[in-house]
């Protein structure tokens, strides 16, 4: 099963393991992972599951959908390698992917 | 104090559940009067996913948020129930055996015989930038909603964000800000188009300053802003002089008053009995996403079924002196007139 590691803003990391085909934010809901609201269960109107992608890793989660990019109006400290953590789909090719988590969402 | 709205039933949270008590309690010849923070009826299937399909209705397979509360609407006109949007309950008293005295936050009263707390995942609430120091700020020089334009007469307004309240507020406070600055992270908007062109044409004709950034720090003293740091998209980062600044990052659920109403509480959800969704208080009801018993499930039907059994409960505090006969919609001439049908 691919993992996937968040590290919170104090630099703590957590290491998951993840179905292919789940999202990175029912991953970090299911293992009660800190800074993750995910207010609107994975709809993509809330902006609550905001994550910061590794940059080793952007090529392979490739960025936001228009709609998700929109949505990320609503998130705080939004940077180029911003995600709606709901939005990235888990695949055996994201095995070992690395995300942060905002500090706070809203 | 403005004369209090006496009414049977006061529904706080006009969400899916909310709506379907109207339904249940005007079966039982009870009036409701409904409140609720939001611009719009239908709570977080109308806020959060209006577009979206809910697959288990039961007898409907297949319908949208918005779908849904429109549905709502039409099954309970023949009830007529009053909506009081964009306000706030505030607090309740219990003022007689039972008889309660509600408050809002713009200042209406209401005395009713049975309160059904139907707040859902609680009031939506705007998002509160995470600014270090912001808190000291607020409600001085930092707003979250516009309560009185008049308050930034002379001012130079900074407004943050790309969604429409960002956009209506910055065409609403142009000609009365001394300066306006919209502050956005990128050149695109989510906003009605026809809105965005006009703030463009406001910007080209030199009256506001449209820029791109992110606010990273305030300055000032006492809780009044003097000037917001910004970063750049390329990490430069420069100030803004301001006296007042209007954050817009949309919404966000919190449990707000729910908490202080002396009602049971578990988890921040409201303890409820199965038999009528009672609260700890006498004539206080709890339904839909916001109580909780043993399985409690937060399902749209759940909370339809609550509503049911609650209203036979509410009826005997609203007619202590009437006996309740079960009749159903089918068959029943008395409760197919309520429903305008026979
Ligand atoms: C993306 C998503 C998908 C979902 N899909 C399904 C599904 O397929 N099937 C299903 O059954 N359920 C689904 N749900 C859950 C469903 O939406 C909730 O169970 C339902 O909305 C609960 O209804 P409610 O009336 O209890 O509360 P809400 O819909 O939360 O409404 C409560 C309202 O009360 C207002 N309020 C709260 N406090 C106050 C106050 N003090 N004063 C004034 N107003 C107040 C709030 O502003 C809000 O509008 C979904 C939820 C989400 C987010
Ligand atoms: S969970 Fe709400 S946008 Fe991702």
């Amino acid at each position: 099963m691919p993992k996937i590691i968040f590290i919170d803003s104090g630099n703590t990391s957590r290491t998951v393991d993840a179905e292919v085909g789940s999202t990175v934010m029912e991953n970090a809901i299911r293992n009660s992972i800190p800074g993750i609201e995910a207010e609107c269960g994975g709809a993509c109107a809330c902006a609550t599951c905001h994550v910061y992608v590794d940059e080793a890793w952007l090529e392979k989660t490739g960025g936001p959908s228009p709609m998700e990019e929109d949505m990320l109006d609503f998130g705080f400290d939004v940077r180029p390698n911003s995600r709606l953590s709901c939005q990235i789909k888990v695949t055996e090719e994201l095995d070992g992917l690395v995300v942060r988590t905002p500090e706070r969402q809203a | 104090m403005s004369e209090p709205i006496k009414t049977d039933v006061l529904i706080i949270g006009a969400g899916p559940c909310g709506l379907f008590a109207v339904f249940e309690l005007g079966l039982l010849d009870m009036k409701a009067h409904l409140v609720d923070i939001l611009d719009k009826i239908g709570g977080q299937c109308a806020e959060l996913y209006p577009e979206k399909p809910i697959y288990d209705i039961p007898g409907i397979p297949f319908v949208t948020g918005d779908g849904l509360t429109k549905a709502l609407l039409e099954q309970i006109k023949p009830f007529g129930p009053t909506f009081h949007l964009q306000d706030m309950v505030t607090t309740i008293e219990k003022i007689g055996d039972p008889l309660f005295r509600v408050a809002t936050e713009q200042g209406k009263v209401f005395e009713t015989k049975v309160v059904v707390v139907a707040a859902g995942g609680g009031s939506f609430q705007p998002k509160r930038p995470p600014i270090p120091g912001v808190e000291a700020y607020e409600e001085k020089s930092v707003f979250y909603a516009v309560r009185q334009m008049e308050k930034f007469r002379g001012k130079r307004v900074l407004i943050v964000g790309g969604g429409d309240s960002a956009l209506d507020w910055t065409l609403n406070l142009a000609p009365i800000a001394s300066h306006l600055t919209l502050l956005h992270r990128r050149q695109d908007f989510r906003a009605a188009p026809d809105s965005v062109n006009k703030m463009m044409a406001l910007v080209a004709e030199g009256k506001i300053d449209f820029v791109l950034g992110q606010v990273t720090e305030l300055q000032g003293k006492d809780g009044q802003v003097a000037c917001a740091i910004v970063r750049r998209n390329d990490n430069s980062v420069f100030n803004i002089a301001c006296d007042a600044i209007l954050p817009f990052f949309g919404l966000t659920m919190k449990l707000g008053p729910v908490a202080n109403w002396g009602l049971s509480l578990k988890d921040d959800l409201i303890e409820v009995e199965t038999a009528s969704f009672e609260t700890s208080v006498p004539g206080i009801f709890a339904i839909g996403d916001i109580n909780t018993y043993p399985g409690k499930l937060k399902l749209i039907l759940c909370g339809f079924h609550e509503g049911a059994l609650m209203a036979q409960k509410a009826h005997r505090y609203v007619y202590p002196d009437k006996k309740l006969t079960f009749q159903y919609t089918t068959s029943s001439t008395s409760l197919q007139k309520k429903l305008g049908v026979a």
